[in-house]
């Protein structure tokens, strides 16, 4: 996946990788998180 | 000044199918579409079947939960032919539940049919209303209709004409969750023959709003329960953390005690009405029974000294505000950071209670086993640790985790249901360190991204 320069939403899991860690790890791939939100359901 | 010892635990299952439809889900699918309440209501389970429901008796303590791992899933297909009561803890009837929320309520808000009211046997003195009063509630003013199947039992009014903080819908979710606090706690003081007049404080636990249009938060649930319960010697207050308020409410339980503030503490958390059937959709779409249709309730009675395990204040994980939210930065948090104090591995611990979401119920709804996720970033933390091989993973899993079995109800899966367990367990010496590991959900308020998270370790030694 060829993430750098893309617009990223971030939907994590609050039991699997939140959505706070799964926009560090895009940016550090060059990419913008342009909506980030972490999902608990339970 | 005593060492803070967990001296009793009592979990409800209070079973409540004809309080699905108030759940905050199938609430709002039922507006847009109240056809779907035939195919909500001819999936609901009976009393007898929530009894034989595997994961309500290890609930209530009469399997332990790893026997869970002998059983096929899904679970609802294997029947046990257990008691409806255990060593820590009872399944109750409907009847009996809507008998203790017209206990719980002080304001006239639950009226119940004089014919009702008549046949309940337990709790008792359970006073009723003509049915006509109470048909005259619901078509006038707007009380939610109580029903038994289509037998329309009683009322919930709202509480005010104009405040909305005091509809009927949180009325009755408060009442829920004070009725189910209180019968855990009453049963408690049953079972163990412990004087409620004993308790000097009790710590809520629960998630509820309790307040009015000006405070919607106010809160102390804890000492209306404790009042319902009979502990007149005590005062109160509640711990709001989301999910994570009961291992916070037990960290401060055991520190008032070991600072000799107080000699015993209860820990008490109601049931969440709001998340019955939360996952109906999933459980109709896969041919399943609605399985969220109970309350969970855990009441802790916190001593000083005597039998039963030790919390240890001197390891308590927190979730510090720059931690980060990654799992590994959050696992670090909560169990490396503590341990490592004592210079304790990882695998040192025997069992960790982590979150206990039944997985019958949360993956026909596509949310995938949570204790399961969360014990493997446990596991992959003592990898990293260099403490277990990534081979060795799944026996850590097993042997130092466990299969989920609560109710998914917020605070309740959250370590709690494994106290009674671990308790006995302790007193038994088979079991010598317990770690209780939860998370709160903190960003579900929009008043912070942040997540939350407590630990504390129990043991059986000085």
């Amino acid at each position: 996946m060829r993430l750098k320069g893309k617009k990223v939403i971030a939907i994590g899991e609050r039991d699997g990788v939140p959505g706070p860690a799964i926009a560090e790890c895009v940016r550090s791939a060059g990419s913008e998180t342009v909506l980030v939100t972490t999902q608990c359901y339970v | 000044m005593g060492r803070p010892v967990i001296r009793a635990v009592f979990n409800i299952l209070a079973h409540a199918p004809d309080l699905v439809r108030y759940g905050s889900k199938p609430s709002r699918e039922l507006a847009k579409d109240p056809a779907l309440l035939a195919a909500i209501t001819e999936r609901l389970r009976t009393y007898p079947e929530a009894v034989a429901y595997p994961p309500h008796q290890v609930f209530i303590g009469n399997l332990r939960p790893w026997a869970l791992e002998t059983i096929p899933r899904p679970w609802h297909e294997h029947a046990v032919s257990l008691a409806g009561a255990g060593p820590f803890g009872e399944i109750v009837s409907e009847a009996e539940f809507y008998g203790w929320l017209k206990l719980a309520d002080g304001f006239d808000l639950v009226a119940l049919k004089e014919s009702y009211a008549r046949e309940l046997t337990r709790p008792a003195g359970v006073s009723g209303t003509p049915a006509a009063t109470v048909e005259a509630l619901i078509e006038k003013e707007g009380a939610l209709p109580l029903w038994v199947g289509e037998r329309l039992v009683g009322c919930v009014r709202p509480g005010h004409e104009e405040d909305p903080t005091l509809a009927a819908p949180s009325l009755l979710e408060n009442l829920a969750a004070k009725a189910t606090g209180a019968l855990a706690l009453s049963r408690l003081f049953q079972s163990t023959g412990v004087d409620p007049t004993s308790v000097d404080y009790l710590i809520g636990c629960g998630e509820e709003a309790v307040g009015d249009r000006y405070q919607r938060g106010g809160g102390n649930l804890a000492k209306a329960i404790g009042e319902l319960a009979g502990c007149s010697n005590a005062t109160g207050a509640d711990l709001k953390a989301f999910c994570c308020s009961p291992v916070h409410a037990l960290v401060f339980a055991a520190a008032a005690i070991q600072a000799g503030l107080f000699r015993q503490v209860v820990v008490i958390g109601g049931g969440s009405l709001a998340k019955l059937g939360m996952k109906f959709r999933g459980h109709l779409a896969k041919g399943l029974p609605v399985l969220e249709d109970v309350l969970g309730a855990v009441a802790i009675l916190v001593g000083e000294d005597g039998d039963g395990p030790v919390i240890r204040l001197d390891t308590v994980g927190r979730h510090p505000i720059g931690a980060g939210s990654s799992p590994q930065a959050i696992v670090e948090a909560l169990v490396a950071t503590p341990l490592d104090r004592h210079g304790l591995k990882i695998t040192d611990i025997d069992r960790y209670a982590l979150e206990l979401h039944n997985p019958d119920i949360t993956e026909p709804a596509g949310n995938g086993d949570v204790p399961l996720n969360n014990y493997r970033t446990l596991g992959a933390l003592a990898v990293l640790r260099g403490e277990i091989t990534r081979e060795e993973l799944p026996e850590f899993v097993k042997r130092h985790g466990m299969p989920g079995f609560s109710p998914t109800q917020g605070h309740i899966p959250a370590a709690v249901p494994f106290v009674g367990h671990a308790r006995e367990l302790i007193e038994a010496g088979e079991l010598r360190r317990v770690m209780l590991v939860a998370k709160g959900s903190l960003f579900l308020g929009r008043m912070t991204n942040l997540m939350d998270g407590m630990s504390v370790l129990i043991t059986g030694d000085a």
